[in-house]
C-alpha cells in the first residue's frame, strides 16, 4: 500500500517528518519499503521562455532565453514544442534529476545553463507518462509565477511510504484506516469525511432490480447518477491516484478509484445506458466466458462469482469488469456498485484472472459501513467533480448483520500476557487512542471494537493492540522460572555424522526436489510410486526423490566440471515414496566414494573394499558387530551387478552398496545407502566390561586354493563350524591369483587364532582342531590346502 | 724366550694390530687373536705345567697384568667404534622430515548442520526437546491447525508445493507445533524446538525453495511475551555473541496472538549501521509470539489454563550470519572447495 502524505494529510494533520512517520508506523507492526519523495529530484523552477532562435549548427535545438525571475538564462532546448511565451519547468546548473545532476555547458558552440524539463524527466513511473509527456517538455499553465517552486506549484511536491502490510490489516488499505492508526500512535484525531450531495427528484426505486442468487455477496449496493461529463481529473486527483500508484484515465474512472482509495471498498461504475435496468449476482456456469475490460477473453468456472444481465455475465465480481458496460468517453449515465463479496472466492478468482487493487482488498475482507461510506463519497465527488446529478433511493440487497463486535478483558489478562505492569488508565488512553469504545467494571473491560477492525475479535487481539500502542520492545526479557527438566535430543545421527567426517568425508546438503528420472533409483524395491509434486517450479524438480545417490551423482558432475575428481561425500537426508495409497518418508544415509581417498605419497584409490569399510565402521561403531552381512545383488538396476550388494541386518535389507553402472556414469564411481530408520530400529547390545583372558593364544596360518568363483565368506564359514569354540578369530590375511595356481584359481589365506579363556592350549590339541579345519574345507568345498 | 720377551711381543703386536682396526667388528676379531683358545694372551700360561712354583707366580702375575691391559685397550677401541658406528648408522637413517604424510583426508561438516546442532545443545540446556516431524505434511498440520483455515489470505506468504489436496511439502517446521500438542496425550507442559528442511515456490539469491527453519514451543502456565523476549535474549547472545541485543516489532502470524518479528543488533556493525543491515543498526532474526488460543484449543489445550509462547527462524540464515556465506544458494551447491572449509572445529559461542 502506497501512502501518499498529502492525502493523509486531508484527515490526520501530524507535524513530524515523513521518514519518522515510517519509521513510527514500523514500530507499531506496519512495515514500510521505502519512503520517497514522489518527485525526487531537488528545487525545479518555473520559468518563462522570453525567447527562443534556432540553433545555428542545428536542424533541431533551440537557444532559449528563459527568466527565472532571479535572473535571465540562456538553455539551449531541443524540445520540439519549445516557444518564446510559454511557462516551463527549469532545472539550472547542480540540480539533481534521477537522470543525473544537470551541468553547465557549451552545447555546439552554444552556452547552455540548465534544462528545460519533460514530464518524463522527474521520475514518475513510465505508466503515467503520457506521449506528451514523452515527446516533449511540459507547458505550465499561463498563471504560473514565474521563479516559484514548479512541483509545489503543480501539486507533486508529496511524499510517498510504500508499506508492506501484514495480511490482517485490509482496513489499512484505506486512507481513511491510515489515518486512525496514525492518529492512535500521535494521539490524533481522525477528520470528518465529506458525504454531502443533493439528490434529484426521480427515483430509483421501483426502476432497477436486484437478483442476489449467491450467497457469496452478503451485501450490495446500486445507486445511479446521470449526466455526467467525462473528462480529465482536477490535479489534485490524478497526483494523488499517482502517488499511490494508480494511472489517471478520467474523472468517473478516476473517483472511483480515489473513493476506494479513501475507505478501502473498491466500486464498480457500469455505463447505466448499456447496462439496462437489472443485475444479477450468480456463480458462474463451468466454462461461461467473459471479455473483461482488458479485452480478454476469460473462461470461468462455479467458483467464480459473476455480475450479470439476463443475457450475460457483465462483470468478474471483485476482480474486474466486463468490457461492454464500461465507462467510455460518451458514457452520461451511471450505476454504481458497492458491495462486498466473499474473501474466499475472490481470492480463488483473482489467483486465477489477476491479482488487482480491488481484489487484494475483497480478498482481507471488508467493513461494511465503508460500504455505505463509499457510495454516499462517489456521489459527492461525482457531483463536485463530473457533473452529476445524483438519482434519489438506493437499491440495497443486505444479507448479514452490521454490528460492532464486543470483546471483554482484564487488565490483569493484559498484564500477565504481556510480561509487564501497566496501570488501568494507560491501558484505557491507549483504546481511546485507537477510538475503541471502553466500559470498565471492577478491571474488566468491555470493548466495542468499530467494524472498520475486522482483525479483532478476541481478547488476545486487545492484548495485542495494548502492547503494540505502548510500545512492544518497551517489555523487559525476563529469565523464565520454569520446572528443571532435561532436554533431550537424538545424538545417535550426529554421531554418525562426526563418524564420517573423522573417515574424511565431506557432508553435502542437496534438494529434495529431483527431475522425475531419479525418482526410484539405487533399490531394490519395486511395488512403490514416486511421490510427484502438482505445481512444480520446472520440471528438475517435480519429483521428490526416493533415494539420496542421485543428488550425490549430481555433486560429483559438479565437481568434475570443475576439475575435482577425488570425491568422497555423504548426506543424511529423507527419502519419499508413496506405496499402497499412503505416502512414506524416511531419514537415509547416502554415501558416495571416488578417486584417491588419502593423505601421502602413496595414493589409495576407492574399491569397493574402501567403501566397504566405511560401511563397517558405521555398523560396527554403532554396537552392529556381526549382525549384519553382504550379500551380492544384481536386482539394482543402477549398480555393477558383479560388484554390488544388499546390506542385511539381522534378516532385513537395510541398505545398497556398490560400484555404479558404467551405463549411468563412466567414472569409477562407489555408493552405498542406508535406511536409518529401519538400522536404528534395531537395538544394540550394551557396551559392557569383558574379562581379559591371562591364557595366552596360538595362531596357525593356513591357505587354500579355489576356484575364483569361490568367496572368502563360503571358507570362512566353514572354517568357522569345523573350528568350533576354541577358533577365536578368523581373519583373511592374503589373496593371491597367478603363476602358482591354476589360471581358474585363487589362494586365499586365513590366519587362526585359537584360545580357551580358562587355561592354556597345548599344541596337540590345537593341530588336532586345525586338521579337521584343513579337512572339513576340502571335503566341503572343492579346496586344496596350499604349501601343507 | 722368556715371559717378559713374550709380553713385550704381544704389546708390540697390539700396537700394530690397533693401527689397522676400523671396525666394532675387527676388535671382535682381535679379541679372538688374543683370547681364542689360541690366542697370544692364552698361549702365556698353556705351558704352566712345566714350570716350577716360583715360575708359576711370575708367568700368572705377568700374564695376568697383560691380560688386563690388552682387554682394556681392546674394549675401549671397541666401545669408541662402536659409538661411531651408531652414529654413522644414524646419519645414513636421516629422512626429509619435509615429505606428506599419510593419513586420511580430512573430512568435513555441513555449515547448515552444524548450526542445527548449535541451536539443539542451547535449547537442550535449558530444558528442549528436540522432536522431529515429517517435510511432507498433511494441510491440516501445516495451516489448519495453526489458525490458517483454507483460502486464507496469509497462505498466500507461503508459496506451498502441493503432492495432492491433502497432502503438502511443508511451508513452515510450525507444523511440529500442531503435532507435538496432539501427541501428548497427557496434556502435559511443553518446551520443544524441531529444527528441520521446509519448502517454498520460491528461488532467487536470499531465498531457495529448500531451506531450514527451526521452531520452537513452550506451553506452561502463565507464559507471558516477556518470558520468550527473556529466552531470546539468551538465544541471540549464544548464536551471535554476547553483545547482541534482542528488539521486538508487533507483527502478524495466524498462529500466534500477540506477534512479534525479533530483530537483533548487527553483529557486523554492532548496530551502528553498515550495508548488511541496510544502514538500520538491526537484523531481523525471528518470528514469534504468543500461542494463539485457536491454536492451543486444536491442540487439545485449555486456552483458559495453558499459554504458550513459539518462534521460529531461519538457519540458513544463521549459517549465513556465522560464517560470512553471502548468498544462500553456495549451501546447497556442494562446491567442493566450499565444503572443505569446514573441516575444523567451531570457536565457542561467537560469530566474530
Amino acid at each position: 500500500m502506497k501512502l501518499s502524505r498529502k492525502f493523509v494529510s486531508d484527515y490526520v494533520s501530524i507535524d513530524v517528518d515523513t521518514k519518522t512517520l515510517a519509521d513510527d508506523m514500523t514500530n507499531v507492526g506496519n512495515e514500510y519499503d521505502s519512503c520517497e519523495k514522489l518527485i525526487p529530484t531537488s528545487k525545479l523552477i518555473i520559468g518563462e521562455v522570453v525567447e527562443c532562435i534556432d540553433h545555428p549548427d542545428s536542424d533541431h535545438l533551440h537557444v532559449c532565453k528563459v527568466n527565472i525571475g532571479s535572473e535571465v538564462l540562456q538553455i539551449v532546448c531541443g524540445a520540439p514544442n519549445v516557444r518564446t511565451g510559454i511557462k516551463v519547468i527549469v532545472a539550472t546548473d547542480g540540480t539533481t534529476l534521477p537522470g543525473g545532476v544537470i551541468k553547465k555547458g557549451t552545447i555546439r558552440g552554444q552556452e547552455s545553463n540548465g534544462m528545460l524539463c519533460a514530464i518524463s524527466e522527474l521520475g514518475l513511473e513510465h505508466k503515467f507518462l503520457t506521449e506528451k509527456d514523452i515527446n516533449g517538455i511540459h507547458e505550465l499553465p499561463s498563471d504560473a509565477p514565474v521563479g516559484e517552486d514548479a512541483i509545489q506549484f503543480m501539486g507533486l511536491d508529496d511524499e510517498v511510504i510504500d508499506f508492506e502490510l501484514t495480511s490482517n490489516r485490509g482496513d489499512l488499505l484505506s486512507i481513511l484506516g491510515m489515518a486512525y492508526e496514525i492518529g492512535a500512535i500521535y494521539g490524533k484525531e481522525v477528520g470528518d469525511i465529506d458525504l454531502s450531495f443533493k439528490e434529484e427528484k426521480e427515483s430509483i426505486d421501483g426502476k432497477f432490480i436486484l437478483d442476489i442468487q449467491t450467497e457469496n455477496c452478503p451485501l450490495f449496493l446500486a445507486k445511479k447518477v446521470v449526466d455526467v461529463t467525462i473528462k480529465e481529473s482536477p490535479e489534485f486527483i490524478k497526483n494523488r491516484l499517482m502517488a499511490s500508484g494508480i494511472r489517471p484515465i478520467n474523472n468517473v474512472v478516476d473517483i472511483s478509484n480515489y473513493v476506494m482509495l479513501e475507505t478501502g471498498q473498491p466500486l464498480h461504475y457500469y455505463d447505466a445506458d448499456r447496462l439496462g435496468d437489472k443485475l444479477i449476482v450468480r456463480m458462474a456456469k463451468d466454462d461461461e466466458k467473459l471479455t473483461t475490460l482488458d479485452s480478454q477473453e476469460r473462461v470461468l468456472s462455479s467458483s467464480d462469482i459473476v455480475i450479470a444481465t439476463d443475457k450475460e455475465a457483465v462483470g468478474l465480481a471483485g476482480v474486474m469488469g466486463g468490457l461492454t458496460t464500461e465507462i467510455e468517453e460518451d458514457t452520461k449515465n451511471i450505476i454504481i456498485e458497492s458491495a462486498i463479496f466473499h474473501p474466499t472466492c475472490i481470492r480463488k478468482t483473482s489467483k486465477k484472472v489477476l491479482r488487482s487493487e480491488a481484489s487484494n482488498r475483497f480478498e482481507k475482507g471488508l467493513d461494511p459501513k465503508r460500504t455505505y461510506m463509499a457510495m454516499m463519497r462517489s456521489c459527492h465527488l461525482l457531483e463536485k467533480y463530473a457533473d452529476a446529478k445524483i438519482v434519489s433511493g438506493m437499491v440495497e440487497y443486505k444479507n448479514m448483520e452490521i454490528k460492532e463486535k464486543e470483546v471483554v478483558v482484564s487488565i490483569d489478562k493484559i498484564n500477565k500476557v504481556l510480561g509487564i505492569s501497566i496501570t488501568k488508565e494507560e491501558i484505557l488512553d491507549i483504546l481511546k487512542r485507537l477510538q475503541f469504545e471502553v466500559v470498565e467494571k471492577d478491571s474488566v473491560l468491555t470493548i466495542t471494537v468499530p467494524t472498520r477492525r475486522t482483525d479483532i475479535s478476541i481478547p488476545e487481539d486487545i492484548i495485542e493492540e495494548v502492547g503494540r500502542i505502548y510500545g512492544i520492545d518497551k517489555i523487559e526479557g525476563k529469565a523464565m522460572m520454569l520446572p528443571v527438566m532435561p532436554g533431550t535430543v537424538d545424538r545417535t545421527k550426529r554421531y554418525i555424522r562426526n563418524k564420517l567426517a573423522d573417515l574424511g568425508l565431506n557432508e553435502t546438503l542437496s534438494y529434495a526436489l529431483t527431475p522425475e528420472s531419479d525418482g526410484l533409483k539405487f533399490t531394490t524395491v519395486k511395488d512403490v510410486e514416486k511421490v510427484k509434486v502438482l505445481d512444480p517450479m520446472s520440471e528438475d524438480r517435480n519429483t521428490l526423490r526416493y533415494s539420496l545417490i542421485p543428488s550425490l551423482l549430481s555433486v560429483f558432475k559438479y565437481n568434475k566440471a570443475r576439475n575435482y575428481k577425488d570425491i568422497s561425500i555423504y548426506e543424511i537426508g529423507k527419502g519419499f515414496y508413496k506405496k499402497d495409497g499412503i505416502y512414506h518418508e524416511e531419514e537415509r544415509l547416502a554415501v558416495l566414494m571416488t578417486g584417491i581417498y588419502n593423505v601421502g605419497l602413496h595414493k589409495e584409490v576407492v574399491d569397493f573394499y574402501v567403501i566397504k569399510g566405511i560401511l563397517e565402521e558405521i555398523l560396527e561403531s554403532l554396537g552392529y558387530q556381526n549382525r549384519y552381512s553382504i550379500v551380492p545383488t544384481s536386482e539394482v538396476d543402477e549398480l555393477h551387478p558383479g560388484q554390488s550388494a544388499k546390506i542385511i541386518l539381522n534378516n532385513v535389507e537395510i541398505g545398497v552398496i556398490g560400484k555404479v553402472h558404467p551405463s549411468i556414469i563412466k567414472d569409477n564411481i562407489f555408493v552405498m545407502e542406508i535406511n536409518l530408520e529401519t538400522l536404528l530400529s534395531f537395538r544394540t547390545k550394551k557396551m559392557q566390561y569383558k574379562e581379559i583372558t591371562k591364557y595366552p593364544s596360538v595362531l596357525k596360518d593356513v591357505a587354500f586354493v579355489v576356484k575364483k568363483n569361490i568367496t572368502a565368506d563360503e571358507i570362512r564359514s566353514v572354517i568357522k563350524k569345523a573350528g568350533g569354540k576354541l577358533l577365536t578369530s578368523t581373519q583373511v590375511f592374503d589373496v593371491y591369483e597367478g603363476e602358482n595356481v591354476g589360471n581358474d584359481e585363487k589362494s586365499i589365506a586365513f590366519s587362526l587364532t585359537f584360545q580357551d579363556p580358562t587355561r592354556t592350549l597345548n599344541d596337540e590339541e590345537v593341530m588336532k582342531i586345525f586338521n579337521q579345519i584343513i579337512e572339513s574345507v576340502e571335503n566341503k568345498l572343492p579346496a586344496v590346502v596350499r604349501d601343507k | 724366550m722368556n715371559i717378559t720377551e713374550k709380553v713385550k711381543i704381544i704389546r708390540e703386536s697390539l700396537e700394530e694390530d690397533i693401527k689397522n682396526v676400523t671396525s666394532s667388528k675387527d676388535c671382535q676379531e682381535l679379541k679372538v687373536k688374543y683370547f681364542g683358545k689360541k690366542g697370544l694372551v692364552t698361549g702365556l700360561t698353556s705351558n704352566m705345567k712345566e714350570l716350577s712354583i716360583e715360575e708359576k707366580k711370575e708367568v700368572g702375575r705377568v700374564s695376568n697384568e697383560i691380560k688386563v691391559e690388552v682387554t682394556t685397550k681392546i674394549s675401549e677401541l671397541e666401545e669408541e667404534l662402536k659409538i661411531k658406528e651408531l652414529n654413522e648408522k644414524l646419519e645414513s637413517e636421516r629422512i626429509d622430515l619435509s615429505l606428506p604424510s599419510k593419513k586420511l583426508k580430512r573430512g568435513s561438516r555441513h555449515p547448515f548442520q552444524r548450526i542445527i546442532e548449535d541451536v539443539e545443545d542451547f535449547f537442550v540446556s535449558m530444558g528442549y526437546d528436540v522432536v522431529d516431524g515429517p517435510e511432507l505434511e498433511t494441510d491440516e498440520n501445516c495451516f489448519q491447525r495453526l489458525n490458517v483455515p483454507l483460502g486464507h489470505p496469509a497462505r498466500d506468504a507461503q508459496d506451498t508445493f502441493y503432492i495432492d489436496p491433502e497432502y503438502l511439502l511443508r511451508t513452515q517446521t510450525s507444523s511440529v507445533q500442531a503435532r507435538t500438542m496432539q501427541a501428548n496425550k497427557d496434556k502435559t507442559a511443553i518446551r520443544m524446538i524441531c529444527p528441520g528442511k521446509v519448502y517454498r515456490r520460491d528461488d532467487d539469491a536470499t531465498h531457495s525453495h529448500q531451506f531450514g527453519q527451526v521452531e520452537g514451543l513452550v506451553v506452561d502456565k502463565d507464559v507471558s511475551l516477556a518470558d520468550l523476549k527473556g529466552t531470546l535474549e539468551l538465544f541471540a547472545k549464544k548464536m551471535l555473541g554476547e553483545n547482541t541485543h534482542v528488539r521486538f516489532r508487533p507483527s502478524f502470524f495466524p498462529f500466534t496472538e500477540p506477534s512479534v518479528e525479533v530483530d537483533v543488533t548487527c553483529f557486523k556493525c554492532g548496530g551502528k549501521g553498515c550495508p548488511l543491515c541496510k544502514q538500520t543498526g538491526w537484523i531481523e532474526l525471528l518470528g514469534a509470539g504468543m500461542v494463539h488460543p485457536n491454536v492451543l484449543e486444536m491442540g487439545g489445550y485449555d486456552p483458559k489454563v495453558w499459554t504458550g509462547f513459539a518462534f521460529g527462524t531461519g538457519l540458513d540464515r544463521l549459517a549465513m550470519f556465522r560464517y560470512e556465506i553471502p548468498d544462500i544458494r553456495y549451501l546447497y551447491t556442494n562446491d567442493i572447495r566450499f565444503l572443505e572449509q569446514f573441516d575444523r572445529k567451531d570457536e565457542e559461542n561467537e560469530i566474530k
